[in-house]
């Protein structure tokens, strides 16, 4: 006996609809392989008498529905890992539920597999489930399939049955993915035929039963024969006499010796030793975590990668991706979201999705936005430049995840299949005459005055007071309104969360360039959602932004309804109006806050201008930039 | 345990002295060498664990060079909760969970690494690599961020924290195989070898000192035994083996009939027993 035997390990992903027989399945693995414990099965027993379906039967599914509510429901919740040995091979089963949140699930435990397993209950045929899981599972680069044809004993075992649904999935298959094999096999989960033995019953099929093909399936590890590429995940520097970059190989081989390219930066060095602990090593391999050391002292960080010099890896900042929604909260296009690409972070923009995939059918459809357990193709924009690779050829350099800015969750997941070119031929104008410049022949220091509330709060109404008072001290000024740039610029857009979050994006940009001209921007716009108004504050520098909130209780503006809009929002004439049917997130921390249940006016505007002197925005600026 | 490095604030790692915790240990040693451990380990003692235990962690530390906080809750000393006077259930949760919480709260940790396996429960199955809890670091298990590839999203708001499973995909053989080849040092406790226990219900325990009341459990007998999980000696019950090699134990745990969480009264009350744990802060 080989004590520390390092038997292949095989992941694999387990995917099909609530009755296909899919924690059966996985029950009957353990259960035959004997890695069911008698402890276990007392508990089963205790459990299946109490939840079970297969009245005095074992439950099978019991055993690996692991949290209480899926028990009582009887349904699987989330993606569950299962552990399972042979004398051939070590295997990890990702578990992922077939109901809703489907999508989301099963690419996460396909992002991980080698191997999938798609069930059909042979009663029923292909499904559109069967086709939705599919078409992710050939999304995310899984190459091998296993159709299993599963309840054949409520079909009598009828060979027919089995000929039909293979000749139903191969048609399509063909057409829609890109697998490299795909196995047809006929069971019985529940009876436990062809799963660990060929089955009598069928005795018309003669390959291999499930176990036989899991144990044998040759997975070619493609990823040691690709060029090398290193993520740096961390600088490992004790004292000031080492220093060495830690992190897992992605792909590839490394030796001592070996010229690389160090990316971003493309700077080209040797490396000089491979640690792995005590050890030395010559050489190491995709997938061992090792720490390397250069021959001079090049700048490299965490997020740099290492690469080979032959096949560097490419840099862009613009791409073409396929984007998988996990989050309520629908993608919106121009809101700002931050991704990981293996160690890299950098602030994204999504564009409008050029098309969503109807994960049924396959078909591409037109789309504004992303929403939970949708796919669609994007363009993607990035604040930075980034090292990557298509993910058809390295999974680990070309997929992402998408994370929210504010409160930090995973809202998706993306695959970049290609970059776009065009980033190459927009540069940045270098201009000598800069905005101090401009603002100092004005004597004032440029600022966005951004007031937000909602229609009907006064914001329109002190912020053109404002600017009279303003002028009349000789300061140079202007005025962008909600209703007058609705008129012209952005007269394309409604008042969906889509188009108010494109409207402010255009606004935000616009101030943005009048503040470079030196001037005193003063923006009377809704703007109700917080991302929004952040997003215009990081569009400018720090103390180039004062956000005024206009604080009027919705019943005194819908009292005054200047413009009879609440009147024809009450009457459901107007979608989407803000404080009636679409939110209004308060500032937190606005810098000015009116309070128009106790100010007039005149004083509110009196509070605005103390604000900007007592912060030297009315004096003259430095001139030294 | 780099990407935890790499994103967090303030990490620590959870050390129990047991065998998960020994493999996580050598691996932070390999992850981060010829740097020392960029963070401090934490132990969480009872006051109740084999004197055995708390012998090899101070031999450990000192042989590592490592930075060790141990933590006991002493609100619960003050109010006399020990395993005899109190339920286990009442006891676990105050002088393992609630210490804990305290103790992270204490020093402000964000995200500490623990040695926890899915083979272990079915509840820890459907854990993440990287878990997240609330301010009361409660665990939401229909809640949790989706994981792909190997991207771990360590971000969190403030009040928030993680716990990171290094050992996630890792089973029970695993760790064995793994301490056999890399020859890490382990608790003897593991190995059998002759000792004195009790027994009552089944359960044998070692009489590790004076507190235990002799008296409710049978006379002693000296017996091979060992244990194959260690936690606290009065909740721990050794079993009858001859396996005196690491051999000898992977071979008896490929072999058993038993799951391994069988030796810890803890998981007994009800099948559910360790998810409610978690969700109540539970590691």
């Amino acid at each position: 006996m080989n004590f520390s035997a390092e038997k292949e390990l095989l992941r694999f992903i387990t995917s099909g609809s609530v009755d296909d027989g899919k924690s059966t399945l996985i029950g009957r693995l353990l259960y035959e392989s004997k890695l069911i414990f008698e402890d276990q099965l007392d508990l089963l027993e205790k459990d299946s008498k109490k939840f079970g379906t297969q009245e005095d039967n074992l439950d099978f599914a019991l055993l690996v529905d692991g949290l209480s509510a899926e028990r009582e429901q009887g349904i699987t919740i989330d993606v569950a890992y299962r552990f399972f040995e042979t004398k051939k091979r070590k295997f990890i089963v990702a578990d992922t539920p077939g109901h809703e949140q489907y999508t989301r699930n099963t690419a996460t435990g396909a992002s991980s597999s080698d191997l999938a397993i798609i069930l059909v209950n042979a009663q029923k045929g292909i499904l559109t489930q069967t086709l939705r899981h599919s078409l992710i599972v050939s999304m995310l680069g899984i190459k091998h399939v296993i159709l299993a044809i599963n309840k054949m004993d409520l079909v009598s075992y009828d060979h027919d049955v089995y000929l039909e649904i293979v000749e139903h999935y191969n048609q399509i298959a063909l057409e829609q993915f890109s697998f490299e094999s795909i196995k047809y096999l006929p069971m019985s989960a529940l009876n436990g035929e062809n799963i660990t033995l060929n089955s009598n019953l069928m005795p018309w099929y003669k390959e291999s039963c499930l176990l036989d093909y899991l144990e044998n399936i040759q997975l070619n590890n493609e990823l040691a024969s690709k060029p090398f590429r290193m993520f740096v995940q961390w600088v490992n520097r004790p004292n000031s006499e080492f220093r060495g970059f830690a992190g897992r190989i992605s792909s590839g081989i490394v030796r001592v010796g070996d010229s690389i390219k160090i990316l971003p930066s493309g700077v080209e060095t040797k490396v000089s030793k491979i640690l792995l602990y005590h050890q030395n090593l010559d050489v190491a391999y995709a997938g061992q975590s090792v720490t390397i050391q250069i021959n001079d002292e090049a700048d490299v960080s965490r997020g740099c990668v290492l690469s080979s010099i032959k096949n560097p890896c490419l840099i862009s900042d613009q791409f073409q991706v396929q984007i998988l929604w996990m989050s309520d909260s629908p993608m919106i296009p121009a809101r700002d979201y931050l991704i990981h690409l293996g160690t890299q972070h950098a602030l994204a923009r999504i564009a409008r999705p050029k098309f969503k995939i109807d994960i049924n059918t396959g078909k591409k459809l037109a789309a504004n936005s992303i929403k939970l357990n949708e796919i669609a193709v994007c363009n993607l924009s990035l604040d930075r430049k980034i090292v990557f690779e298509a993910y058809a050829d390295n999974h680990q350099l070309g997929g992402f995840i998408i994370i929210d800015t504010q409160n930090n969750h995973t809202l998706g997941m993306g695959l970049i299949n290609f970059p776009l070119r065009r980033s190459a031929n927009i540069h940045w104008q270098k201009i000598d005459i800069n905005k101090n410049a401009r603002a100092s022949i004005k004597e004032q220091k440029p600022v966005i005055i951004w007031f937000t509330g909602i229609s009907g709060s006064g914001k329109s109404t002190i912020a053109n007071l404002l600017e009279k008072r303003l002028f009349s001290m000789g300061k140079h000024t202007i005025v962008l309104d909600g209703d007058n740039v609705r008129h012209g610029l952005n007269r394309d857009l409604g008042f969906t969360v889509e188009d108010r979050v494109e409207n402010i994006r255009r606004l935000a940009h616009v101030s943005e360039i009048m503040l470079q001209a030196g001037l005193i921007v003063i923006t009377a716009f809704i703007s109700p959602f917080e991302k929004e108004r952040k997003m215009a504050r990081n569009c400018v520098e720090q103390g180039e932004f004062i956000e005024v909130f206009v604080d009027t209780p919705i019943s005194i503006a819908e009292s005054r309804d200047v413009k009879g809009l609440y009147k024809k929002a009450r009457a459901g004439e107007l979608k989407n109006f803000t404080g009636i049917d679409s939110p209004y997130q308060r500032p937190n921390n606005p810098e000015i806050y009116l309070d128009m249940t106790s100010l007039d006016l005149n004083q509110a505007v009196d509070n605005i201008v103390s604000y900007l002197e007592r912060n030297h925005y009315l004096t003259i600026t430095d001139r030294k930039g | 345990m780099r990407e935890v490095v790499a994103q967090s604030n303030n990490p620590v790692m959870l050390y129990s002295i047991g065998k998960d915790s020994s493999v996580m240990l050598h691996l932070a040693m390999k992850a981060f060498y010829p740097s020392k451990l960029p963070f401090p380990i934490l132990h969480v003692d009872t006051t109740w664990k084999f004197h055995e235990m708390i012998d090899f962690r101070d031999r450990i530390v000192r042989d590592l060079g490592l930075n060790l906080i141990v933590y006991t809750n002493q609100d619960g000393i003050n109010d006399g909760i020990t395993p005899f006077t109190h339920d286990s259930t009442v006891y676990t949760n105050i002088m393992k969970t609630v210490a804990l919480k305290q103790a992270l709260d204490k020093f402000k940790f964000d995200i500490a690494i623990g040695g926890a396996r899915r083979d272990e429960e079915k509840s820890r199955a459907k854990e993440r690599v990287f878990s997240f809890r609330n301010h009361q670091h409660h665990w939401d298990p229909k809640n949790q961020r989706p994981e792909i590839w190997s991207l771990y999203n360590a971000r969190i708001c403030k009040g928030e924290s993680i716990r990171a499973f290094p050992l996630s995909n890792w089973t029970e053989v695993d760790i064995w195989q793994y301490i056999y080849r890399e020859n890490i040092p382990i608790v003897p406790l593991y190995l059998a070898k002759p000792r004195a226990v009790v027994e009552k219900d089944g359960v044998q325990i070692l009489v590790d000192d004076d507190r235990l009341p002799l008296h409710d459990y049978s006379a002693p007998v000296v017996k091979s035994v060992r244990f194959r999980t260690l936690g606290c000696y009065p909740l721990t019950s050794a079993f009858e083996s001859n396996a005196s090699s690491i051999e000898d134990i992977i071979k008896e745990t490929i072999q058993t009939k038993k799951s391994e969480r069988y030796g810890r009264l803890i998981d007994f009350d009800q099948s559910s027993s360790m998810e409610k744990k978690k969700i109540e802060g539970y590691f």
